[in-house]
């Protein structure tokens, strides 16, 4: 089964330590939603079948709930959809009770709120423009209208903050009526705002930020969010599907500016570029990789989720030299606490996934 | 031509002055080049010769010239190698010469190795023909600079040619005085052939080229020649002359004449410089005296920094050796770098040229190990090896005593750093000899150090405590007893071969400080904690760890964008095939080069 990704690139104001493409257009909204249906149009009659879209951003809340539903209505026609988990993703302060209760009448079935965290001072330093009790009347009005799955994004190594506010944070947040986290440590993207020495700093450094990831993740367990990502957490029922389709390598077609596609077995994605988006009949497209090697992919993305990798299967898919290697490191990374490995099951540690690129490395050469 | 029209000479300067744009005006005043095909220091034609303005191999031009007093002649200018490292090529040289121009540079003075080289010129029985240089330079003391070829070298200067090569000024009186002051060669044309070779090189078409010096007889193409001192014989293809671009053919060589021989020889290490070319048909009594065969005085462990690389390495090497009969290596394997050569060095200069020329003319990417000198080692079952491979020191148990080389050395420097340079020899284990004014301003210090305090960074020490003004100049003098240990670098608990070193027993401790130190920033942290330890014998002198990574992570793969944490793994992909694995250590090459810079 396919998932469609819509990438909505508008922000009303850019957060200083994010580098995904956004601007600040709202004219272009009503164009931008008439590209997006045309190009769901343009794969019209070739019978694929989809159970997820996700509306990603920049600001996918700017758009209105009419917006949203021709998009989903054009969706239905286009695709064959199968009880779709619908996720769009919000910012706390661009919604309300009529534009919630729209999406939802829209098809909307899970929203993902950019909360971030529950310390306002630690939101100013994000330059959030809400505060933690818009973000909770947020979060609540959302269950109120409907939602059953509602997620929260909580940042780690924000500046002033320390393990203790993290935990109030997430104390705060899991209260709320919540079945999923999505806990990201910050980290300073080149070319943004955050980018100079003085707010790095400022922020956590290396071994903060291990410390409060391994914290969060005991903290979120017992609160019965289990880890099931390197950065994603779930009550029973609540993993994001969608999100799983990117690390089980199954195919996703992206559409809008610098949306990112795995399907037909290539690997491509659209320009970041907003007008040129809505001036073309049907967006184009940059193969970054024709028939990707599934062995290292499989390792890679399948490392990502607690679930792990079945080192049979790695070996089947990159051959003997590869399964060996895999489980001679893996032997050696288990005496340091960095993985399980079980029934022939590869598991990362939260330990492990702290150093998940590196060991990546190591098994794979 | 007649031999009272010849003239053999070399020249002699120190680095820098002036040596090669005398040259340059010389052969443009002679005619030799057309102006237009002049290219700056024509007789430096290497590179690396050119860019760090010295002579690495000895070469010659034969120049035409018409003197004052009206007659014409022939010069032969031998081009020689200006650093201690290619001492006894100098002398060749110097043996194929009758005189000598000795190059001072009118606002500096004479350096330690142009004294060595005048020295070495004046055993010779060469006439030294003083040229004050550089007298178009605001700071130039001609007056001074004569004084001091007096004082020092004791023969006359004051009428000395004063000169501006780089301007042009008074070249010519410098050609007449090398007609005038310089004798003819004298040798019996009639004579069995004795010619001396003074260098050598490969050409790809024609193979081996020697260079050398007819003393007596003659010698003409399809002769059979006999190498004395290898007995090798070979028929000449081709003699000739060294025109200042190309190799101009003859019928025939006489005494007295310098020139080159191309008879179809494939081994450089037949025409071994200084030996003596015969007839075979008729051949010379005895050979020319002063030959003998170089031995290597540094060496080291050369590594391809891609271990794939290894044939290619063993390729560049064996082409070098082709026209470096000086350099010689053999296979070694080491724990630590797997597949590479051990290489023996007349010196520093020496290797670091070939590493050097390996790098850039056959572009390989190396891994070099500290350079070592040759330790010998007196076991206590009364044996006695050489030991040029730290690997290769014996078990301490079975040492009686160990010696290592040593040098004398002198070092000109303007007075005022004569403290700075003290306290550097002292720190390298110099033994004061004594002290020596040059003139009121500049002295001659004379030590004697161990060679392997000078092999690592002695020069560079040199210079920064000097502001480059001190001149170098060292002789083997021979061994000397002395408390050697062997100082082993640890990873993780495991011996790296490549990394182990011969010490003297008082810098073990600083220097193993320094290395851990050096290799815990280096090595970057990885997914365990790796202790960095130096020992001796076992015992642990120095430790360092590398904490281990923890953090290494992309968290956000977002809306399927993988493409970020593809490219990090291609980086790492990459990074890690420069790295060496040791064990389960992986080890960048610049860790490896770490130990050669532990002064920085």
């Amino acid at each position: 089964m396919t998932g469609i990704y819509i990438h909505v690139p508008f922000c009303k104001r850019k957060c200083p330590y994010c580098d995904f493409y956004s601007v600040c257009r709202p004219e272009l909204y009503e164009d931008y939603t008439q590209a997006v249906c045309r190009n769901i149009e343009a794969f019209k009659g070739r019978d694929i079948k989809c159970d997820t879209i996700y509306f990603g951003g920049g600001t996918p809340s700017v758009l209105s709930a009419e917006q949203v539903d021709r998009i989903i209505d054009t969706a239905g026609k286009c695709f064959d959809l199968c009880q779709p988990e619908i996720t769009l993703e919000a910012n706390p302060s661009s919604v309300d009770r009529e534009k919630m209760s729209g999406w939802r009448k829209a098809g909307v079935t899970r929203l993902s709120f950019g909360v971030q965290s529950a310390n306002d001072r630690e939101l100013g330093f994000l330059g959030r423009l809400h505060d933690f009790s818009q973000a909770k009347s947020a979060v609540e009005t959302a269950a109120q209208v409907g939602f059953r799955h509602i997620s929260c994004d909580i940042m780690l190594g924000v500046k002033g903050q320390t393990l203790e506010s993290l935990w109030d944070s997430i104390e705060s947040i899991t209260a709320l009526p919540v079945d999923h986290i999505s806990a990201y440590m910050l980290k300073i993207e080149k070319g943004t705002a955050f980018d100079c020495d003085e707010m790095r700093n400022a922020v956590a450094d290396d071994d903060m930020l291990c410390d409060m990831y391994l914290q969060t993740v005991g903290q979120l367990a017992s609160k019965g969010f289990l880890q099931y990502e390197i950065s994603n957490f779930a009550k029973e029922g609540g993993k994001s599907r969608h999100n799983l389709k990117y690390w089980h390598g199954e195919e996703y077609i992206g559409i809008g500016p610098s949306a990112h596609s795995f399907f037909d077995n290539e690997r491509y994605y659209c320009k970041s570029d907003v007008e040129e988006f809505i001036s073309d009949k049907v967006q184009s497209m940059v193969v970054l990789e024709d028939d990707p090697d599934k062995a290292e992919e499989y390792v890679m993305l399948g490392l990502r989720l607690t679930e792990g990798i079945d080192i049979g299967k790695a070996e089947e898919l990159g051959g003997k030299e590869l399964g060996e290697n895999i489980r001679k490191k893996a032997a050696l990374f288990q005496k340091q606490g960095l993985c399980v490995v079980e029934k022939g099951i590869l598991r990362l540690t939260p330990a492990g996934f702290l150093a998940s690129n590196s060991i990546i490395g190591e098994l794979l050469w | 031509m007649n031999e009272n029209n010849i003239r053999n000479f070399c020249i002699i300067a120190h680095i820098d002055h002036g040596k090669s744009t005398l040259a340059d005006r010389i052969l443009e005043l002679t005619d030799t080049v057309k102006l237009r095909d002049m290219e700056d220091q024509l007789l430096d034609n290497m590179d690396i010769e050119r860019e760090r303005g010295i002579t690495i191999k000895a070469r010659a031009v034969r120049l035409n010239y018409h003197a004052d007093d009206g007659q014409d002649y022939v010069f032969n200018l031998i081009d020689t190698p200006g650093h201690v490292d290619f001492n006894y090529e100098v002398s060749r040289s110097l043996a194929a010469c009758e005189g000598a121009l000795l190059i001072v540079d009118a606002s500096q003075g004479i350096e330690a190795q142009t004294l060595a080289n005048t020295y070495l010129a004046i055993e010779h029985d060469l006439e030294v023909v003083p040229v004050i240089n550089k007298i178009d330079l605001p700071s130039a003391d001609p007056e001074r600079a004569c004084t001091e070829v007096e004082n020092v070298i004791g023969i006359p200067a004051m009428d000395a040619p004063r000169i501006s090569a780089k301007m042009g000024t008074n070249v010519k009186e410098v050609l007449e005085r090398v007609v005038k002051d310089i004798p003819c060669p004298k040798g019996d044309e009639n004579a069995p052939l004795k010619a001396l070779i003074f260098d050598s090189y490969y050409d790809q078409y024609k193979g081996v080229i020697i260079y050398c010096r007819v003393k007596e007889g003659h010698i003409k193409a399809g002769d059979t020649i006999r190498l004395m001192a290898t007995g090798a014989e070979f028929q000449t293809v081709e003699i000739g002359y060294m025109g200042a671009t190309d190799l101009v053919p003859v019928g025939e060589l006489h005494a007295g004449e310098v020139g080159y021989i191309a008879a179809s020889i494939k081994d450089i290490g037949d025409t071994r410089v200084g030996d003596t070319v015969t007839n075979a048909a008729e051949p010379c009594a005895e050979a020319l005296p002063g030959y003998k065969k170089v031995n290597p005085m540094v060496y080291c462990g050369i590594y391809p920094a891609d271990g794939a690389k290894y044939p290619d390495l063993r390729d560049a090497l064996e082409k070098l050796m082709l026209n470096d009969a000086s350099l010689s290596f053999e296979p070694e394997t080491s724990i630590a770098l797997g597949f590479g050569f051990r290489c023996g060095f007349l010196g520093l200069l020496h290797m670091e040229i070939i590493q050097e020329r390996l790098e850039r003319e056959y572009n390989l990417d190396l891994i070099t190990t500290a350079p070592s000198v040759i330790y010998k080692v007196n076991l206590t079952n009364g044996e006695t090896v050489f030991i040029d491979n730290p690997t290769n020191y014996p078990d301490v148990a079975n040492i009686a005593s160990a010696e290592e080389p040593i040098v004398n050395a002198h070092i000109y420097t303007p007075s005022e750093y004569v403290g700075n340079i003290m306290e550097l020899c002292q720190d390298r284990r110099g033994v004061y000899k004594d002290m020596k004014y040059i003139d009121e301003t500049r002295v001659d210090l004379h030590y004697q150090l161990p060679l392997n305090e000078i092999v690592y960074d002695f020069f560079d020490a040199l210079k920064s405590r000097t502001k480059g003004y001190a001149s170098f100049d060292y002789e083997m003098m021979g061994y000397a007893k002395s408390k050697l240990v062997k100082l082993d670098i640890l990873l993780n608990g495991e011996v790296v071969d490549a990394l182990s070193f011969i010490v003297h027993e008082d810098k073990a401790y600083s220097r193993g400080r320094r290395l851990t130190e050096k290799l815990k920033e280096n090595i970057p942290r990885q997914l365990f904690e790796i202790p960095v330890q130096a020992a001796i014998g076992g015992k642990i002198i120095a430790r360092e760890t590398i904490k281990a990574m923890r953090k290494d992570v992309l968290a956000k793969c977002y809306g399927g964008d993988i493409t970020r944490k593809k490219k990090l793994l291609e980086k790492q992909k990459e990074g890690k095939k420069r790295m060496r694995q040791l064990g389960s250590v992986s080890v960048p090459q610049e860790a490896f080069m770490s130990v050669l810079k532990l002064d920085e």
